[in-house]
């Protein structure tokens, strides 16, 4: 409205980001030589550009206050696309043919990188069942990724045993670890739960680090087979194809899954105890039982994502499993929208094809997922798609549609 | 015996540097219920922020005891306003958002901060000067505890008695506690609930701007990531003290730094953060708010 | 300025050959180099010097018309030295058809790459990743590398300090990383395999903790006369700091990744005395002279790690492509193995596992502050 206002705003603020930015973007230092570089120029561009974002930042804020009071009474052109069959079913049947597709119109690289991407939703669907649907703030959800890796390198190397012998191995290994950690932090709450999973998960690849004997340690495990294919020898095109299709499957199994257990008994137990552990108890759920379900539940996922990565990769070593990584797939689950299946699949695709595209930008790719991942959070806290619960008393949608999904914790 | 010793001032002086960060950590959280990701990225730059500071200042000729106090006193300030910044953009906006929405802001945060100094500054490590004073009174006792340990302990000890005072006597900090308790009630008995968010980040930053220059001090380098690792400990300290609690943050600093000495010192120094973790897995087992943190009682 | 002027330079440079690489048809006249490592991340300072010694290299080459009348076109790619986004690196790379790869940076994430390089057929020269099994256990022919293995460079420590320094009892500490972990292990196993010696504490260190005192009064308490220490230079000068604060007087030998400059500068007056190998003294070498004098000119401060390295495996990768008259895989890596090439390590050529000949170790002794060859 009154423009000028917030060009005075817009400019107190560039001033204040150019004395804040001052020491750390104009002086540059050389200890060792104990020379001194001043490189003005950079105030400049620290001001001009922090006058602009402050400017379309309170642009940006004021819409969006604006809008949070007309929400809801028009679904929007994106919700449409995905709930109105109408829409849906062409929308399905294009991307069902260009996923079938993809492998021969792109390269090989491109193969690849969707099969990443791919490894990455079934670990968001995952942790969506722990986050998302339970509502456990899981931070080390990457120590059932490693088990679930380390035990198809392992038993292989020590056993031979094959890929799909141990696709289940290792299944069900990570979901043993996630009863393991479940039942000691079932007390827990909240950020004290989060916490003891970042513990566990960083407990996990110390050990993986350190334990030469068992792990062979920080210069991991190479050759890995890839999956078989009845005997047929394959070459490294043709497997990341084989190991694309896999993933595709799997996914679209995860999906199924995810999709069945959310409106069963055991997903209406979770979501009462996301809700309110109190309430939930007193409903007369277990809830014990129903903490370790979504505990193990989400962990099998895990597991074989794990299982098909170091097939994937053929190498694994412990720096895969880091905290950044368990970050990385808390942000997909929070940015799809919590417990919404296909906003998980969404975020998890852009996560990880994002940076891969922003190669171009080598330097500066980092610190653009950051600010993304802040202005993300602030102008669209809910995810890029809101989930969407079940209602089962009326057909008629009245205007509150999107509340709800924010009162959980 | 003096084997003992040795390990246990060397654990004192890890613990304080761990009870300096942990209280920017449990502050926040006492006050927002927020897990604060960038705070090790805010000690991070105060450290580097010093370290430009001392060097232009050695080019320039001053002397060294001037250089320390102008590279603190910069140092501070630069940290509490790299704090204060931090939460007006990345927090504030989310006050009334979901739970989870602040932790990926806060991650987000953590990850640009550590990219920007990356960018702006360098990826390599830097030697990094003793700022410290060389305390001669003590080079008796050199083998057991040197002059950087003791100045680390003994900077952190009046920092903490110093905010302790603040927290229970001044104005400020009895709105501080007020809004810890109860938001909603201390905006209703006229308690300016921003500005106290506000004053506990720059407070929290401050601390752990000192912080950094203290321990980058002590082991002479510093480079964009020593934030992350640093950052983990500390906060890992602050759940154990009880989060929230600020002698809480302080024991758990202690007993984490401890905890860890005696662990390279008996056993192995290989397993040293696994037996750090799994101290804390152990402690809220039996006592699941912390060692000092209030048990909250649940009502419907 | 400068700096800025760099980063600039290099996104102008990397949105130029992104479009040139979109748009051009006849892209395939350049010679095209892959350059994988980290650019991000904590290993950040490992890679980039990789990066600044391959393009300063590349213009030079281009400046005086490239090689075989082709231009040299650099494709960097950053992997954080994760396996996994090496092996997508490493695919990127294949599909973007480039002719050979100087990288990557880290053991791990080049074990995680080589076998997409090797279906390729496309040579590999690694500045930086050292660990034994990449070219002993004879699986990857299409990898060079202008460092020697860890193997090798236990073998001399060890031997030093025992033959030479004749001590018998030794603490052996590491960084818990794949550089300093394998290079302890194997210094272990030759210690343990004399007469008469024996590792009194085989321990690793956190790398980036806050403080070492604890497993510096463990060395004191072990009453080892000398420390082997496996592991990068801002640990050890740590460690070094502490041990001689406390008044230590025992013994600090370490490996290459601890024979740089920076070391001294860092452990100051503590540095004094500290044994570390490295590779063989090249600051006679005019090549090596004018490598940093260039890399000084171009940005304004010293190399970082594995430069004089990765400008060497530059050098020798297009060396063998002009000698081999093409870029055919098998011509080069016989180019590569038949031809003797001045770099700034000296003159080299590689062996038939991969290794490079004439990149041998010597043993250093800080004096003075500065690092003095021991002959």
């Amino acid at each position: 409205m009154k423009i000028t206002a917030e060009l005075k705003k817009s400019f107190y603020i560039a001033l204040w980001f150019i004395l804040l930015t001052f020491p750390i973007m104009v002086i540059r230092v050389n200890t060792i030589e104990q020379i001194v570089i001043w490189r003005w120029v950079n105030l400049l561009y620290v001001g001009i550009g922090s006058f602009v974002l402050s400017f379309l930042w309170q642009l940006f804020l004021k819409k969006k206050s604006r809008s949070v009071q007309t929400i809801g009474t028009k679904p929007s052109p994106l919700r449409r696309l995905l709930y109105e069959p109408k829409f849906n079913r062409p929308a399905l049947v294009v991307i069902a043919i260009f996923t079938i597709i993809f492998p021969f119109i792109f390269s090989h690289y491109q193969v690849n990188i969707m099969t990443t991407a791919l490894i990455y939703v079934m670990l968001g669907l995952g942790l969506n069942i722990e986050v998302g649907l339970a509502g456990l703030l899981d931070l080390g959800y990457v120590a059932f990724y490693a088990v679930g890796a380390y035990s198809y390198a392992l038993l292989n190397y020590h056993f031979g045993l094959g890929f799909w012998t141990l696709l289940p191995v290792g299944a069900i290994l990570a979901a043993f670890f996630g009863i393991l950690i479940g039942l000691p932090v079932l007390r827990l709450r909240g950020d004290y739960l989060a916490i003891v999973t970042l513990g566990f998960a960083e407990i996990i690849r110390l050990i993986l680090e350190n334990w030469n004997t068992f792990s062979f340690g920080p210069s991991g495990i190479s050759n890995i087979p890839r999956p078989g294919l009845f005997g047929i020898k394959l070459n490294s095109e043709q497997s990341a194809i084989y190991m694309y299709y896999l993933l595709v499957i799997f996914c679209l199994l995860a999906i199924f899954v995810v999709h069945r257990l959310k409106n069963s008994r055991i997903g209406r137990a979770w979501n009462a105890l996301r809700e309110d552990e109190l309430a939930c108890q007193a409903a007369g759920i277990d809830k014990t039982r129903t903490k370790l379900t979504a505990f193990a539940l989400g962990a099998t996922w895990a597991g074989m994502a794990g299982v098909l990565f170091a097939a994937k990769t053929t190498f694994i070593n412990p720096a895969s499993f880091t905290f950044l990584e368990s970050a990385m797939i808390l942000s997909i689950v929070v940015l799809g929208g919590m417990g919404s299946i296909i906003g998980v699949v969404i975020a998890a695709l852009a996560i990880i094809l994002l940076p891969e595209y922003l190669r171009v930008f080598s330097d500066y790719r980092m610190i653009l997922f950051g600010a993304v991942l802040i202005t993300m959070m602030i102008f669209r806290p809910q995810g890029i798609i809101a989930d969407m619960r079940k209602k089962y008393e009326s057909h008629k949608t009245s205007g509150s549609k999107i509340k709800g999904i924010d009162q959980n914790g | 015996m003096n084997y003992f010793g040795e390990l246990f001032f060397s654990g004192l002086t890890r613990g304080s540097i761990y009870a300096l960060l942990a209280l920017g950590y449990t502050m926040v959280y006492g006050i927002l219920q927020l897990i604060n990701f960038a705070h090790g990225e805010i000690y991070m730059i105060g450290a580097f922020t010093a370290l430009i500071v001392a060097s232009v200042l050695t080019v320039k000729g001053f002397s060294s005891i001037a250089i320390l106090v102008l590279a603190a006193v910069v140092a501070v300030v630069y940290s509490a306003a790299y704090g204060y910044t931090v939460e007006k953009i990345a927090y504030k906006p989310l006050r009334q958002a979901p739970r989870l929405s602040p932790l990926i802001s806060a991650i987000g945060m953590s990850i640009f901060l550590q990219n920007y100094i990356m960018l702006a500054q360098t990826s390599d490590f830097l030697p990094y000067p003793n700022l410290l004073p060389p305390i001669p009174l003590f080079n008796r006792f050199s083998n057991i505890i040197g002059p950087s340990e003791l100045s680390i302990v003994l900077t952190s000890a009046i920092l903490m008695i110093l905010l302790t005072l603040f927290i229970k006597f001044t104005k400020t900090g009895k709105a501080m506690r007020a809004t810890a308790q109860d938001k909603e009630m201390a905006m209703l008995v006229g308690v300016n609930v921003n500005r106290v968010i506000s004053t506990t980040f720059i407070i929290g930053s401050a601390l752990a701007a000192i912080g950094g220059i203290l321990i980058a001090s002590h082991t002479g380098r510093i480079n964009f990531y020593i934030g992350f690792s640093a950052g983990i400990k500390a906060f890992t300290a602050a759940v154990l003290g009880g989060i929230g609690s600020i002698p809480g943050a302080m024991l758990g600093g202690l007993v984490l730094g401890l905890a860890e000495s005696f662990a390279t010192g008996y056993i192995s120094s290989d397993y040293e953060d696994v037996f750090a973790f799994a101290l804390l897995v152990l402690i809220l087992i039996f006592k699941p708010s912390g060692l000092l943190g209030r048990a909250n009682n649940q009502k419907v | 300025m400068k700096n800025y002027f760099f980063f600039r330079s290099v996104f102008g440079v990397a949105l130029f050959l992104f479009f040139f690489s979109i748009l051009s048809a006849n892209a395939a006249e350049t010679i095209k180099i892959g350059v994988p490592g980290a650019h991000t991340g904590d290993l950040a300072s490992y890679g980039l010097p990789t990066v600044k010694a391959a393009q300063l290299v590349v213009k030079d080459v281009n400046a005086k018309g490239g090689i075989l009348g082709r231009k040299v076109e650099l494709i960097i790619e950053d992997e954080a030295c994760k396996p996994e986004l090496a092996s997508n690196a490493a695919t990127k790379l294949v599909s973007g058809k480039v002719d050979a790869v100087i990288g990557h940076i880290c053991s791990g994430a080049t074990k995680a790459a080589l076998r997409t390089y090797k279906d390729a057929k496309i040579i590999v020269i690694s500045p930086s990743a050292t660990s034994p099994e990449l070219t002993l256990s004879g699986q990857y022919p299409n990898f060079f590398r202008t460092i020697g293995s860890d193997a090798v460079q236990a073998k001399l420590v060890s031997d030093f300090a025992v033959k030479t320094l004749k001590f018998t009892k030794f603490a052996v500490i590491h960084d818990k990383g794949d550089y300093g972990k394998g290079f302890a292990e194997y210094a272990k196993k030759y210690i343990e395999e004399c007469k008469n010696t024996h590792v009194a504490l085989f321990e690793g260190i956190t790398a980036g903790a806050v403080d070492y005192s604890a497993i510096v009064q463990k060395i004191k308490h072990s009453g080892a006369e000398a420390v082997i220490y496996g592991g990068y230079h801002p640990e050890a000068a740590s460690v070094v700091q502490q041990m001689r604060k406390k008044g230590m007087k025992t013994l600090f030998i370490s490996d290459d990744g601890v024979k740089d400059n920076t070391f001294i500068k860092v452990a100051g007056q503590y540095a004094e005395g500290v044994y570390a190998s490295g590779p063989r003294d090249t600051t006679n070498n005019p090549l090596a002279i004018a490598a940093i004098d260039a890399h000084r000119k171009a940005y304004g401060t010293e190399p970082g790690a594995f430069y004089l390295n990765a400008y060497s495996a530059t050098i020798a990768i297009l060396n063998a492509i002009s000698k081999a008259k093409s870029t055919q895989y098998e011509a080069v890596a016989k180019a590569l193995r038949g031809n003797k090439v001045d770099t700034p390590l000296g003159k080299i050529s590689f062996d038939k596992k991969g290794d490079a000949l004439g990149v041998g170790f010597s043993m250093y002794l800080v004096k003075n502050g500065a690092y003095v060859e021991l002959k």
